[in-house]
């Protein structure tokens, strides 16, 4: 028997999901996060789903994780101390960052600016200059940055970032430099923009790779002390972390390039909504993955999730590949507010977060949260339980959701209705950037909801969408580590050549994909991934001389071979017209090359709903009452673990599960499919 | 007056709409709007809009009240001009301020606006203008400091179809796009202002859809009554009957005229607040006339009111009706056709400046200091060394004013959305190396909360050609408030290959470069807020060691500090008490020394020449004497 394990760490559980590589079969476990040591709580997880199942762990050969350890160091500031060195002239390139306050035009009123990732006094200059063509306009004076590297250590820093102008077009000069700070300062840990990011703009190419110092420590820490706890109690044992695109890569590579990771925790979210849809025959799916204080959502088109060159983390922006996944700050902790001045209904972006939390959770919250309208709809029934021990307080959500009652003059229920309504229209929003605005008619997806609080919001964002069927996994909680578990090896290589697409002969094309796919084959190759396993394609990002929104094009090095970039140019076309109502007819450039391997072997596994009468009966728990479009309906609550293949819920009703609970409305019904997902849909 | 033709005339009837549908909609319009945004951002081609987004949508109901947008609706100006009639499917260009009563400041804004039909009944409007690159005229960019008249600025697109029924009139467009130097952009531009246009549309049409056509039309008319309520409610509470006034500067024309005066009594009648810019400085015979929208500037006011109590409200145009903005014909900021635009940033950038300045006055929980209340333009035209004909065009940006909140931030933008071009774009596409990018230590005004540093930018020129500035203050202060300083003035200083300097006026056209020569350009500092006495030590040695204030720069915070940022607790509480003693009283506002003194000082100060007093243009005496009118006259403006 050979097993392989999926991990998800969250903020407040761990996830495990075990599955026998021959069977298919897959068991799964939570236990309570260990902040201050993660790895804790994997290795005890993993314990236990082994000791539930008769598992020994020994038979463990692949533990694959999604991890938002990076996410939180740059969110808790918690990361090394970066020194930067920069050309003469840009000491205060991530001071300035690009000049950009966001808001309305009052908004620099309110705004105010965090710290750079490196600040200012750890900062110095290099006198050089390399110009835009890759020449060399002012040579190194290798002198003075001696002396400088000496100073700059003083300041007390733990890494050096090296970012030089034009280092994307020549990296001689910051080659140079990294050799230097290595000889003043043996046991430096460095980074060099040129590898990191080998792209124009100079604000981005710092940020990104400081941001990669700044968490690198803790991540190496974090990779060392969880391969060395894996090893100590399941012997020889692979580790591959989920990087922010989707893709795994070996603990180690992936510890190199931190930054590559700030994503990994959302991307294993849709890596296992992606797996679950493809089992239930489901290509073309949105994620919705509603938490306690954001929604992530996800488009994804043929079983692929759009991947998108920019990783936001709150105000750090970064250009690392990320499934495109956005964010927008409402959660099932967004708090309602009915400013004096207007009397309307706000809800979010501000949360009670997990402390004090949702006035239900009785830990101290008084403000009403979108939590509370779900306690006081009856939508989360106060008998049950959130992911193990929180008691829900129905008298204590009253009481919090009255204020916004009393300040609209509406009953308390209508109040809540509101707050739910407001809410899901902040993520209609989300939805649709995903969706309409890129071209895409969302009457041809299916939405799946997962997350603590998608599985509740996920029908009524289905019926502002037109996304049918509303898909909820089953154990959505564990979708994560599902993903992480069933995701292939990935890896990716890139080039900024910013170049007319008639002005490159093939040839010279040919050299670049060469040395990119070169590279990308090498890291599977490292991971024992057979070459005729390795499935490579070719990207080229491509936009209208001039244009700001570039396109990336796929396709396979064979097209390439027949047709150079003819087939490109002509595809590019389509989709901007697609995807922005128009094309032009004008010349075209490249803007980067991309080789992207992936390894096969990903299709294992597979969940089985036991088949069923089409009698959702014997899951009946009991009756209860819900509050939907201004009056209250009799509504059934059902146990998820005892509904099988086939039956067919009527809404009203609500699906408990151990860490989630559906919301099924008046006039919806769901269906349990052969995989044990409840496929939503309106009767009529 | 354009004549509105709908197929169906059943009136919308008014109904019920319930609070929450109603914050719903509110949503969704916000929505629409944002999504308008990212459509032009990802699809426009010149870097001024694609890269500082220079660019800004609008979505307006049936009588063209703004719902949701930045700079109040431009629809009534365009149905006012327009002469012909308007069916579904069209969708209206101008670029001319003249036709639209100034909803865009200069040609280089094309303003597109479509009606929005359901049914075959009008529903809204969108519209959205963006900055094209050029539009001909004297000058690369189109914007001639030197221009006396609009003509010289470039093509004069008066209010056109350029889709009629749904068909684009390629024939119209073709002209437009041959009167420029940069067609490609324009076209491309052109396209992505369109499509977002379209998409508003969109939208709109989806809301009459999902929320039925009369709730929408309903809960607009609700929204509109719910700002104006929210306004009055503020007007009533915090703006006082005692008239304030308030005036700021722009130091010249470009013609050695200056500095003109914008002047503002702002008082409350009832629950009306009344603007009077009757003792505003008379138009310029040159660039720098700023035709103010009323509409444009009440939505400012709404910004710095109405925002601040709930950030989450989308301003409409629901409170126009509150406030009486009375400009004389004939002034700078309504000026007679066809006097010159194009240099409208400032007087632009300087409203904001005024409007804080009168709503601090009135009411000190407003106020804030001089900020970054302008565009600098940079402009550089010539050939590549590879014999292709190049325009880089960049706005600039500087000190953000103190604030209530804290320090206002270094070299940033006071616009929204504008970001600025990475210097490594600029490299890779013009013949151009920035040699220097970074804010100026003691630039922003000291403060407890200090003003930003301004931004010195160097220039290193690889190719012959020729550059135009439009910048200002180079000669008044960016005022501090509340016992903060006045940040540093704006100055522009050409280092030759041949080691020779010269300053560099502040607003300028056609001066030569070579290879090898270089534009240093600073601009200025925003202007602090509160007593420097006060400010935090932690907040001086950080800035010290960061760079940002110097050593030298520290004791006007009263601080006595090392370049490590080493504080001397001893000398600087010795320090702060002498400064608190021998300084005096503390004004509400430090404008820095008076305009008499800035101009007797004026060559030893800055290298330039002062300014002579400005003058009546011949463009305004000609048509205010051929009205029997005399300047300047109120009268006219409050028609």
């Amino acid at each position: 028997m050979s097993y392989r394990v999926g991990v998800d760490v969250g903020g407040t559980f761990t996830d495990i999901f075990l599955l026998n590589e021959q069977s298919g079969k897959s068991f799964t476990a939570k236990v309570p996060s260990t902040p201050a040591d993660p790895s804790i709580a994997v290795i005890e997880g993993i314990a236990k789903a082994c000791r539930q199942n008769g598992v020994d762990p020994r038979e463990i050969g692949h533990v694959m994780h999604g991890t938002t350890v990076a996410t939180n160091a740059v969110l808790t500031g918690n990361g090394a101390k970066v020194g930067l060195i920069v050309t003469e002239g840009y000491r205060q390139v991530l001071h300035l960052a690009r000049g950009f306050v966001p808001g309305a035009l009052s908004g620099w009123i309110n705004f105010v600016k965090g710290k750079p990732l490196a600040e200012l006094h750890s900062t110095i200059e290099v006198s050089e200059r390399m110009g835009a063509d890759g020449k060399i306009v002012r040579p190194l004076d290798e002198a003075k940055l001696r002396a400088d590297v000496r100073r700059l250590a003083d300041t007390g820093v733990g890494a050096v970032t090296i970012c030089l102008i034009n280092s994307y077009a020549n990296s001689a000069h910051e080659e140079r430099v990294e050799e230097i700070v290595r000889e003043v300062l043996p046991d430096m840990s460095i980074s060099v923009s040129s590898k990191t990011l080998p792209e124009m703009q100079e604000y981005e190419r710092a940020v990104t790779s400081v941001a990669n110092a700044f968490v690198k420590p803790v991540v190496s820490r974090y990779v060392t002390n969880l391969q060395n706890n894996l090893q100590a109690t399941m012997g020889d044992v692979k580790l591959s972390i989920l990087r922010s695109d989707g893709g795994l890569a070996a603990a180690r590579s992936a510890a190199d390039y931190p930054v590559n990771l700030l994503m990994s925790g959302p991307a294993g979210g849709v890596a296992g909504a992606i797996w679950v849809a493809r089992q239930a025959g489901f290509d073309n799916i949105i994620t919705f993955d509603m938490g306690g204080t954001s929604t992530d959502v996800c488009l994804v088109e043929g079983g692929e999730a759009q991947v998108r060159r920019e990783t936001v983390v709150h105000d750090v922006i970064v250009r690392a590949s990320s499934v495109d996944v956005r964010t927008v700050g409402a959660g099932g902790g967004s708090i309602a507010t009915v400013p004096e001045l207007t009397k309307a209904l706000r809800v979010g972006p501000q949360s009670a977060g997990a402390v004090p939390g949702p006035a239900a959770y009785n830990k101290g919250g008084e403000l009403p949260t979108v939590t509370d309208a779900n306690v006081v709809l009856g939508y989360l029934p106060s008998e049950s339980k959130l992911g193990g021990d929180m008691a829900i307080r129905r008298d204590l959500a009253l009481k919090a959701v009255q204020k916004v009652a009393d300040a609209l003059h509406l009953s308390v229920e209508d109040a809540a209705e509101g707050i739910i309504r407001i809410v899901n229209e902040n993520m209609f929003g989300a939805l649709r950037l995903v969706s309409v605005e890129q071209g895409y008619d969302p009457r041809r997806f299916s939405l799946m909801g997962f997350g603590g609080a998608g599985p509740l919001h996920a029908n009524a964002l289905g019926r502002l969408l037109k996304a049918w069927p509303v898909i909820i996994p089953p154990g959505p909680g564990v979708l994560c580590a599902a993903g992480d578990a069933t995701t292939s090896l990935r890896d990716e290589a890139a080039r900024t050549l910013i170049a007319p697409v008639d002005s490159i002969s093939r040839d010279e094309l040919r050299t670049y994909f060469a040395e990119l796919e070169q590279r990308v084959r090498a890291t599977l190759d490292a991971d024992g991934i057979a070459r005729d396993e390795q499935d490579v394609r070719y990207q080229v990002d491509m936009r209208y001389a001039g244009q700001s929104a570039d396109i990336t094009i796929s396709f396979e090095p064979a097209e390439f071979e027949q047709s150079g970039l003819v087939l490109a140019a002509e595809r590019f076309n389509v989709l901007h017209e697609q995807m922005f109502n128009f094309s032009l007819d004008k010349a075209k450039e490249i803007v980067n090359l991309r080789v992207i391997a992936q390894g096969g072997g990903a299709e294992v596994g597979s969940l089985v709903a036991p088949k069923g009468d089409g009698n959702p009966a014997r899951a009946a728990i009991e009756t209860t009452r819900v509050y939907s479009d201004a009056r209250w309906h009799e509504a059934t609550i059902y146990d998820r673990s005892k509904l099988c293949e086939g039956d067919r819920v009527e809404g009203p009703a609500i699906v408990f599960e151990l860490d989630s609970t559906t919301l099924i409305l008046p006039g919806s019904h769901a269906m349990v499919d052969k995989v044990g997902n409840l496929l939503i849909r309106d009767n009529d | 007056m354009a004549q509105i033709i709908e197929t169906n005339h059943t009136p919308w009837p008014e109904v019920e709409v319930d609070p929450v549908t109603l914050d719903v909609i509110e949503n969704a319009l916000q929505n629409a709007r944002v999504q308008m945004d990212a459509i032009l951002f990802r699809t426009a081609i010149s870097p001024i809009i694609r890269e500082q987004r220079d660019g800004f949508p609008v979505l307006a109901n049936r009588e063209g009240m703004m719902l949701a947008g930045q700079f109040g609706s431009p629809i009534d100006g365009f149905v006012h001009t327009y002469d012909g009639e308007v069916e579904e499917g069209d969708v209206l260009l101008t670029n001319d301020p003249y036709a639209c009563e100034g909803a865009i400041s200069h040609l280089n804004d094309w303003l597109f606006c479509m009606p929005v039909f359901y049914q075959g009944r009008l529903l809204g409007w969108t519209a959205m203008f963006g900055h094209m690159s050029d539009i001909a005229g004297m000058t690369p960019a189109s914007m001639p400091v030197t221009a006396t008249d609009q003509l010289q600025e470039g093509i004069v697109i008066p209010p056109v179809k350029v889709v009629a029924k749904g068909v684009l009139q390629r024939d119209l467009i073709k002209l437009a796009f041959r009167n420029s130097r940069t067609p490609d952009w324009n076209e491309a531009d052109f396209f992505a202002i369109l499509s977002a246009c379209r998409t508003g549309a969109a939208r709109l049409v989806e809301m009459a859809d999902r929320f039925g056509a009369d709730v929408l039309i309903s809960a607009q008319n609700r929204l509109l009554e719910r700002n104006r309520e929210a306004m009055r409610n503020l007007i009533m509470t915090t703006m006082p009957e005692k008239p304030v006034y308030f005036e700021d500067w722009i130091c010249d024309d470009a013609m050695g005229h200056g500095p003109y005066k914008m002047a503002c009594e702002m008082r409350r009648e009832g629950e009306k607040l009344i603007f009077d810019f009757a003792k505003t400085s008379p138009q310029s015979p040159g660039c720098i006339n700023f035709y103010l929208n009323e509409r444009m500037f009440k939505m400012f006011c709404g910004q710095f009111m109405v925002n601040v109590f709930d950030p989450q409200i989308v301003l409409n145009d629901g409170y126009i009706d509150l406030i009486d903005v009375r400009i004389p014909k004939g002034c700078l900021l309504n000026p007679i056709a066809p006097a010159a635009l194009n240099g409208r940033t400032h007087a632009l950038g300087r409203i904001f400046d005024i409007i804080s300045g009168l709503f601090g006055s009135a009411n000190s929980d407003f106020l804030v200091a001089a900020g970054f209340s302008d565009s600098p333009h940079f402009m550089y035209s010539g050939y590549s060394p590879k014999d292709d004909w190049f325009l880089l065009f960049q706005i600039g940006f500087g000190g953000i004013p103190g604030k209530p909140g804290g320090d206002g931030p270094d070299g940033h933008s006071l616009w929204p959305k504008f970001r600025n071009v990475p210097n490594e774009y600029i490299e890779a596409y013009f013949p151009i190396r920035i040699e220097r990018f970074e804010s100026i230590p003691d630039t922003g005004g000291a403060g407890k909360h200090r003003g930003g540093n301004g931004v010195r930018t160097e220039y290193a020129f690889e190719a012959d050609g020729q550059i135009s500035i439009h910048d200002d203050r180079w000669l008044t202060y960016p005022w501090g408030v509340k016992g903060g300083k006045p940040g540093t003035r704006g100055r522009k200083l050409m280092v030759r290959v041949d080691g020779s300097t010269e300053i560099i006026p502040s607003k300028i056209d056609g001066i030569k470069v070579k290879a090898g020569d270089r534009l240093i350009f600073d601009t200025w500092g925003g202007g602090g807020w509160g007593d420097p006495l006060e400010r935090d030590l932690d907040a001086v040695a950080y800035d010290i060691k960061a760079g940002l204030v110097s050593v030298e720069g520290a004791r006007r915070y009263g601080v006595v500090a090392t370049a490590d940022g080493a504080i001397d607790a001893a000398a600087t509480t010795a320090l702060r008490a002498e400064m608190a003693a021998s300084r005096g009283p503390v004004d509400a506002f430090d404008f820095g020394p008076p305009i008499a003194e800035l101009k007797a000082r004026c060559f030893e100060e800055t290298g330039l020449q002062p300014p002579v007093e400005p003058q009546l243009s011949r463009i305004a005496t000609a048509w205010l004497r051929k009205n029997g009118m005399a300047y300047p006259d109120t009268a006219v403006a409050a028609e």
